[in-house]
């Protein structure tokens, strides 16, 4: 066991909707410089899950705190402003402005706050980072599928946050994007940013993660190191379903 | 704070432009000053309504519930107060009002957030008019010496005063925040901006700004009473102006204000009950024909000229 205290814990955190149970007493942490991936099949209550995290909806029970203060019931901007950033499973931008103007959005009202010179050279630097350097003028309609993404991650690094929640970012890529997509998200992790990623790109979990967290209706069924926990039966059979014979 | 060029370029066209408009009174007759009052009038209600509703969308209808406040405060305070005064306490209350309703309604969607504005001016004429009717009073009258020409400079330093506002805001973080928030709510709230406040806040602008038009309009009516000072056709001139005009820069309003006011005039001197077809008309053309406004028309022609030159 590592004695690192965790940036992002929830402890029996539980989502209904109505009878629906989206989400049933989860309880995982999140430790600083971790890639974390969040797996399971559909609908098993990942991105409800992010959602909780990042304020989108509030949980019906349980805690969810960062750095060990409670960010339960806040606000999704006041989250964001606590340091937890997001990307969107269907990618969100702001099409009335530009690339640079989109990425600005996150460092001027980000976890870490700039205005005017600052927040331009956050913005600036960040589209290198991403890869997305000299294309600051273009209208988010101009851009190819991997440069939108490309535009939502710089969006969310932009304030500096202290966990960074990427839902599904590598879906719908082609293999030659879906390269540069890990290989990008690889630096993050060799930056030392705290990530939580959900996904189904099982290459890239692989790849990617130190720990996953497998969920299945709503519970988690597995914790651990990526490769034990792709071996265990109970995950294999939420996958694949139970063998017929 | 830094200035470009252009911004000096734009400060000091805007200076001139009022400067050689505030020589109005001087240079022509009463029926053109009358004429210059009411462009000046929708200069300030559209520019500040555009404020607010480009950026995000949300189409307010409460101009003449803010405006018929203002008219009021006039109205019953000429005579405990001095008239200077009258104009910023109508723009205070008119911010309050404007917040209170903003608390309660901007958490709503587009179209309830529509009805409850037109609805607010139709109620404030309701209580007023109950209160004259219990009280047993009809209107009011206001009598003043402050002549057209006053109102008419009065207006105009407002409109400077809400093109160098609408100014700073655009170049604040307020403004970007609602430039986001116009974009994508969820994004907005999602990077770190409370939303429904950026929204209250900014909401106040137009709110103040009416009310403090219509304290400045009062002397001009004489007699004020509910019908007048709150008529829902205030508020949809003003969005139909501002439309026409185009929202997304600051001097979009006053180009469709200046047009708009002359075909009003005409209509209403010719066919004076050809009015509302007016408003109609108008209407259809910026759905169908000018969803930017005449900015748009303008901003593409621009865009044109610059790329035949880039061909030659």
């Amino acid at each position: 066991m590592r004695m690192v205290s965790p940036v992002l814990s929830l402890r029996g955190v539980t989502k209904r909707f109505g009878g629906l149970v989206a989400v049933n007493g989860m309880d995982f942490d999140v430790t600083e410089h971790e890639v974390l991936g969040l797996i399971g099949p559909n609908g098993s209550g990942k991105s409800t899950t992010l959602n909780l995290i990042s304020g989108a909806l509030m949980p019906t029970e349980g805690t969810i705190s960062l750095r060990g203060a409670p960010i339960t019931h806040l606000a999704a901007q006041d989250i964001a402003r606590k340091g937890v950033a997001r990307t969107f499973q269907l990618v969100r931008l702001l099409p009335s402005m530009p690339v640079l103007e989109n990425i600005k959005a996150g460092a001027v009202f980000g976890h870490r706050r700039r205005w005017g010179s600052d927040a331009d050279a956050q913005a600036q630097a960040l589209m290198e980072q991403v890869g997305l350097a000299g294309r600051g003028h273009l209208r988010v309609g101009q851009l190819t599928y991997i440069d939108t993404k490309r535009v939502e991650l710089a969006r969310a690094l932009a304030g500096d946050p202290m966990v960074l929640l990427l839902d599904e970012w590598l879906a719908g890529l082609n293999p030659t994007e879906l390269e540069e997509g890990i290989a990008l998200i690889r630096r993050l992790r060799d930056e030392g940013r705290t990530v939580i990623l959900v996904e189904h790109v099982m290459d890239a979990i692989r790849s990617l993660c130190d720990r996953c967290v497998v969920m299945a209706s709503g519970t988690k069924i597995a914790e651990g190191a990526v490769a034990d926990v792709l071996s265990d039966p109970e995950v294999i059979r939420a996958y694949l379903g139970d063998d017929d014979d | 704070m830094r200035l470009t060029a252009k911004d000096w370029q734009g400060l000091a066209l805007t200076a001139v432009l009022l400067g050689v408009a505030a020589c109005l009174p001087v240079l022509t007759t009463a029926y053109w000053l009358t004429i210059g009052v009411t462009i000046a009038m929708y200069t300030v209600l559209a520019t500040s309504w555009a404020l607010f509703s480009g950026p995000t969308h949300y189409i307010s209808l409460a101009t003449a519930a803010f405006f018929g406040v203002g008219t009021y405060t006039t109205g019953l305070g000429i005579e405990h107060l001095p008239y200077w005064v009258l104009p910023p306490l109508a723009g205070l209350i008119g911010a309050a009002l404007a917040a209170l309703v903003g608390l309660a309604t901007l958490r709503l969607s587009g179209v309830y957030f529509v009805i409850f504005t037109l609805g607010l001016a139709e109620f404030i004429r309701q209580i007023i008019t109950w209160g004259q009717t219990v009280s047993g009073t009809k209107g009011i009258y206001v009598l003043t010496s402050i002549t057209e020409a006053h109102i008419y400079w009065q207006l105009l330093g407002l409109a400077g005063l809400v093109w160098l506002l609408g100014w700073l805001i655009g170049r604040s973080r307020l403004g970007f925040a609602l430039r986001i928030i116009g974009d994508d709510e969820e994004v907005a709230r999602h990077s770190g901006i409370h939303t429904a406040r950026a929204k209250v806040m900014l909401f106040m602008v137009p709110g103040a700004f009416a009310a403090i038009t219509g304290a400045v309009l009062a002397p001009r009516y004489v007699y004020i009473e509910p019908i007048l000072a709150f008529t829902p056709m205030l508020s949809f001139q003003v969005v139909i102006m501002a439309l026409l005009g185009g929202t997304g820069r600051l001097w979009g309003p006053v180009v469709g204000v200046i047009p708009f006011t002359f075909l009003w005039e005409g209509i209403s001197a010719s066919m004076p009950n050809q009015t509302t077809l007016l408003l109609g008309v108008a209407f259809l053309v910026i759905v169908y024909v000018l969803p930017r406004g005449f900015v748009g028309l303008i901003e593409d022609a621009r865009a044109r000229m610059n790329r035949a030159e880039g061909y030659a």
